[in-house]
């Protein structure tokens, strides 16, 4: 079965929602904030109250613009559409969003690995508020009474949609993540899956390996972490591959996806779809931002992700992917003035993505004279390791923490010695080794540390214990 | 019967109080509502507040505003806080609002006095205010005939001298229409002159709030107290109040006049001819008139029912029972919806949702909105091609004096018709005025409508005062 699973090609496209980092709504001026008490940040116009018109909030366009500029589209003239629909929580009963001519079209993200997912768009609109529903199934249908917070209604939403072009749940998380970078490092959300800054919907379908035509999608919604999005598409590409290779046909429809039970429902399917009546906004007028507006906010972009990872790679002498832990933790700035400092790249890139605490400062000198320390052997990797978490704890000299735990390199005299003590004192085990039982190195180099308080090499003890078995 | 700007000279000049202005207009309303009906609330107390502040701020030697003390009645679409807001139908039946709509800020800010709601067809989707679901206006003219709509209460109130002015929202002819039918004046201002804010919508592209009043001047007057740019309302023009009382008075010598050809069939003869007795007293002023095409214009009436309808379905959406208003409860959301919408909402208004539900549907928007939308764009161009060689364009206001009550409730067509001279204006996004001149043969009130291109307020006034002094 395995060679008929891959044979199969998955093909995904996403769409995802992020909040605005704005101080107020995108139509009226109620604080857009996280988590206050229910139905405190409202007003007429977020509320629908009769009467009520709304005004384009400049702030929120400004960062939609930096949203777009950043993802390389084309900031082009706009309009706002009526998207109609009835639900409790969407106080006029229909959503202000751009339809068919948003703000920002035909851009493009590049993935760590150089690979490019096309952007179809990044549109304007404005968020709904929250229903809790209560009584046995969490769904409006069947539920004793329903609460509505409006807090969040009106709250200014980028959605953006990108091209088919991933192929597989792992690159999906992958886009969304560097897709949350770009967001943070413009200022334009938060990123927070977890309040909801960052909604993701996939659009998922399969087809032969090697084949152009796109197969029948369903669109996935629900997916509430990158580690749901992940299992979301992999449960919905097997389930299209299984229903393909049993001769039956996928049906293009809304999904929803179950995290408890690991599986995706359908919700209603493109028959059932509703028509949502689009037509142009009459409250607003059309959306033109000047050239010059545009310039600005360009100007104002801080480096990206990407740039950041090329400009990384090529001082360190490596690949823009071997750095992109480093550029996600905001330590590139760090890596680039300690390997300025004379450090060796990739040593202090390793310690860079495993041991450097981000929530502390680090000098790069100081982290230049730690790596310098490992290579010219004065450390082992584990000691650096150690005098590096000392070093960002209580601010001392590498040099001098050091010597007061007293790492310095062992002879190999010395070293040999604690090895055949070890050995002799252990001849059970020792003769598995011999015997070739991997599973017992690391009982022996175990040891053979806490005899020599971590002073010894790990590699260089194994290297002894294989000499040892071979004579 | 004093006009606006008397009472407001005397009240500002500490001649006469606004309390005992309020006091006898109450006073007037008492004695003839309940023949008439043309007021769903009458604000007696808040009127009376406001009317001692008026006199504090003049005993006091302020400035109490180019309005003081003037009584103005509003149409019930338009929000006053505090006070109920109805649109005439059940489904925001004891609603609230909690803020001022922004005409009523202005008019409060230039000393006039809120003195009532008047009646109007339900969401203003009417033409003869029968449609209202608290009971029909009746025309102070002859009781048996209906005030025209949707402002019909206050053209009522203004007919009946109950207040000197009013005002009325005018999406198809809404003030223009009730005002000839009444024998006062109406004016729909340019798109974007007058803030929507606080305007319980209909047709946001085409409403448009205005004047009603005894005269041109008053008319002007109130005007330029709730014209200008408002933040509030994106669509409003960027530009201050347009200023029209200050011509009045200019003439219209030199003026070059065209009577839009297309507006003068299938209208009754009587009217027909005071329209062109009009025409001859412009003449007689200097004016230059002859007859001009807007040949788009015969298409008005198709493209404002569906346009009209397809943005009240989504304004309308929002009456859902959830937040405030009606509620009518169900076994589940849907029942909820559905029952509170049937029972709040009158038949001519469930027959617009569903107009305009389905031209805006999937499969059927190109042909039935695009399509209107594209008749919208060649109106304006044929205005536009008229106004190369013409200053203002005359029409007749309504095809008929005031119809009897009950006459063409039957049909919505035939009510329908009743629109076929102002709807253009409306789909344009120009100004016109109706004015009161003289009577048809049945002795009701006909009036005459001046067109005017966006912004041409000025003009237009200035030939509406000449047309009213032409009558003297």
């Amino acid at each position: 079965m395995t060679t008929i699973a891959t044979a199969w090609e998955t093909v995904v496209g996403l769409e995802v929602h992020t909040e605005l980092r704005t101080l107020t709504k995108l139509f009226c001026g109620c604080r857009n904030e996280f988590g206050s008490e229910p139905n405190t940040n409202v007003c007429a116009t977020c509320m629908g109250l009769p009467g009520s018109l709304p005004v384009l909030n400049r702030y929120a366009v400004e960062l939609a613009i930096r949203i777009g500029s950043a993802l390389r589209c084309s900031v082009v003239p706009s309009i706002f559409h009526r998207k109609n629909y009835f639900y409790p929580d969407m106080p006029k009963d229909y959503q202000i969003s751009q339809y068919d001519q948003p703000i920002n079209v035909d851009g493009s993200l590049e993935l760590p690995d150089g690979t490019h997912v096309g952007i179809v768009r990044a549109h304007i609109e404005e968020d709904t508020g929250k229903t809790t529903h209560a009584g046995a199934t969490g769904r409006i249908h069947g539920a004793d009474h329903s609460l509505v917070d409006y807090n969040r209604a009106g709250v200014p939403l980028v959605e953006i949609v990108s091209a088919p072009d991933i192929r597989s749940a792992e690159q999906a998380k992958t886009y969304v993540s560097e897709l949350r970078a770009i967001l943070v490092a413009t200022g334009a959300s938060d990123g927070k899956m977890e309040e909801g800054s960052l909604r993701i919907d996939a659009n998922v379908s399969v087809r032969r390996a090697g084949s152009s035509e796109l197969g029948t999608r369903c669109e996935i919604k629900n997916m509430n972490s990158l580690r749901s999005l992940v299992r979301a598409i992999d449960y919905e590409a097997a389930r299209q591959i299984a229903l393909v290779e049993s001769g039956e046909r996928v049906v293009q429809e809304t999904r929803h996806w179950d995290e408890g039970e690991g599986r995706t429902h359908s919700m209603r399917s493109k028959e059932e779809a509703y028509d949502y009546r689009y037509f142009p906004e009459p409250d607003l007028v059309p959306l033109e931002p000047t050239d010059e507006w545009i310039s600005e906010v360009v100007a104002s972009l801080p480096a990206l992700p990407a740039a950041r990872r090329a400009a990384l790679a090529g001082v360190a002498g490596v690949r823009p992917a071997d750095v992109a832990v480093a550029v996600q933790k905001e330590l590139d700035g760090l890596l680039l003035a300690t390997i300025e400092a004379g450090a060796d790249p990739r040593v202090a890139l390793t310690h860079a993505e495993h041991n450097v605490d981000i929530a502390q400062p680090l000098d790069p000198v100081t982290f230049a004279r730690v790596v310098t320390m490992q290579v010219e052997g004065a450390l082992t990797a584990t000691q650096a390791k150690v005098v590096l978490a000392e070093v960002q704890a209580t601010g001392a000299a590498p040099d001098d923490i050091a010597k007061a735990h007293g790492f310095e390199s062992m002879d190999d005299d010395a070293l040999a010695s604690v090895v055949d003590e070890v050995i002799a004192a252990n001849p059970d085990a020792w003769a598995k080794f011999v015997a070739g039982d991997a599973k017992v190195t690391g009982f022996f180099v175990g040891q053979v540390m806490r005899a020599t308080q971590n002073k010894a090499d790990g590699s260089a003890v194994t290297a002894l214990l294989r000499l040892r078995a071979a004579e | 019967m004093t006009g606006a700007s008397e009472i407001a000279g005397e009240v500002r000049s500490g001649s006469r109080r606004a309390r005992d202005v309020v006091e006898e207009h109450l006073a007037r309303i008492a004695g003839r509502e309940s023949e008439l009906h043309a007021f769903l609330t009458v604000m007696g107390d808040e009127a009376r507040a406001a009317a001692d502040a008026v006199d504090r701020v003049v005993a006091s030697g302020g400035d109490p505003g180019p309005l003081a003390g003037v009584p103005v009645a509003l149409k019930d679409n338009m929000c006053t806080r505090g006070v109920p807001t109805t649109c005439a139908s059940r489904i925001l039946e004891g609603w609230r609002p909690p803020y001022d709509a922004t005409v009523v800020t202005r008019l409060r800010a230039a000393g006039a006095i809120v003195i009532g709601k008047t009646n109007l067809d339900e969401f203003a989707m009417g033409s003869s205010t029968e449609n209202s679901a608290f009971g029909p206006t009746r025309n102070p003219h002859d009781r048996t005939r209906v005030p025209g709509g949707s402002s019909g209460g206050s053209a009522a109130a203004v007919a009946a001298g109950l207040v000197p002015v009013g005002l009325g929202s005018d999406t198809g002819g809404s003030i223009r229409q009730p005002a000839a039918l009444c024998g006062v004046v109406g004016v729909k201002p340019t798109y974007g002159a007058v803030s929507r804010y606080g305007l319980i919508a209909f047709a946001s592209s085409l409403d448009q709030i205005g004047p009603l009043a005894s005269s041109v001047g008053d008319a002007a007057a109130l005007l330029e107290a709730i014209g200008g740019h408002d933040p509030l309302d994106s669509t409003s023009i960027d530009a201050p109040a347009p200023q029209v009382t200050g011509g009045l008075n200019d003439g219209v010598e030199g003026l070059r006049v065209g009577i839009v050809r297309e507006l003068m069939h299938e209208i009754d003869a009587d009217v027909v001819a005071r329209v062109e007795i009009a025409a001859r007293a412009l003449e007689k002023e200097g004016a230059s008139v002859d007859e001009v095409s807007v040949p788009a214009a015969v298409h008005g009436l198709s493209a404002y029912y569906l346009i009209a309808p397809a943005e009240a379905s989504s304004n309308l959406a929002r009456y859902d029972g959830v937040r405030y208003g009606l509620r009518v409860d169900g076994e589940d959301i849907t029942e909820m919806y559905n029952e509170t919408r049937a029972e709040g909402f009158g038949p001519e208004v469930k027959r617009r949702i569903m107009l305009g539900t389905y031209a805006l549907s999937a499969g059927y928007y190109d042909a039935y909105y695009g399509q209107a939308q594209r008749v919208r764009t060649l109106i304006i161009r044929d205005f536009d091609a008229a106004y190369a060689d013409h200053d203002l364009l005359l029409a007749p206001t309504a095809p008929t004096t005031a119809f009897a009550l009950g006459a063409k409730t039957d049909n919505p067509l035939t009510m329908y018709l009743s629109d076929v001279c102002t709807i253009p204006s409306n789909l344009a996004g120009h100004p016109a005025i109706s004015v009161p001149y003289g009577t048809g043969d049945d002795g009701l009130p006909v009036g005459v409508q001046l067109l005017a291109p966006a912004l041409g307020e000025p003009v237009m006034f200035r030939a509406a005062a000449a047309l009213e002094r032409s009558l003297t």
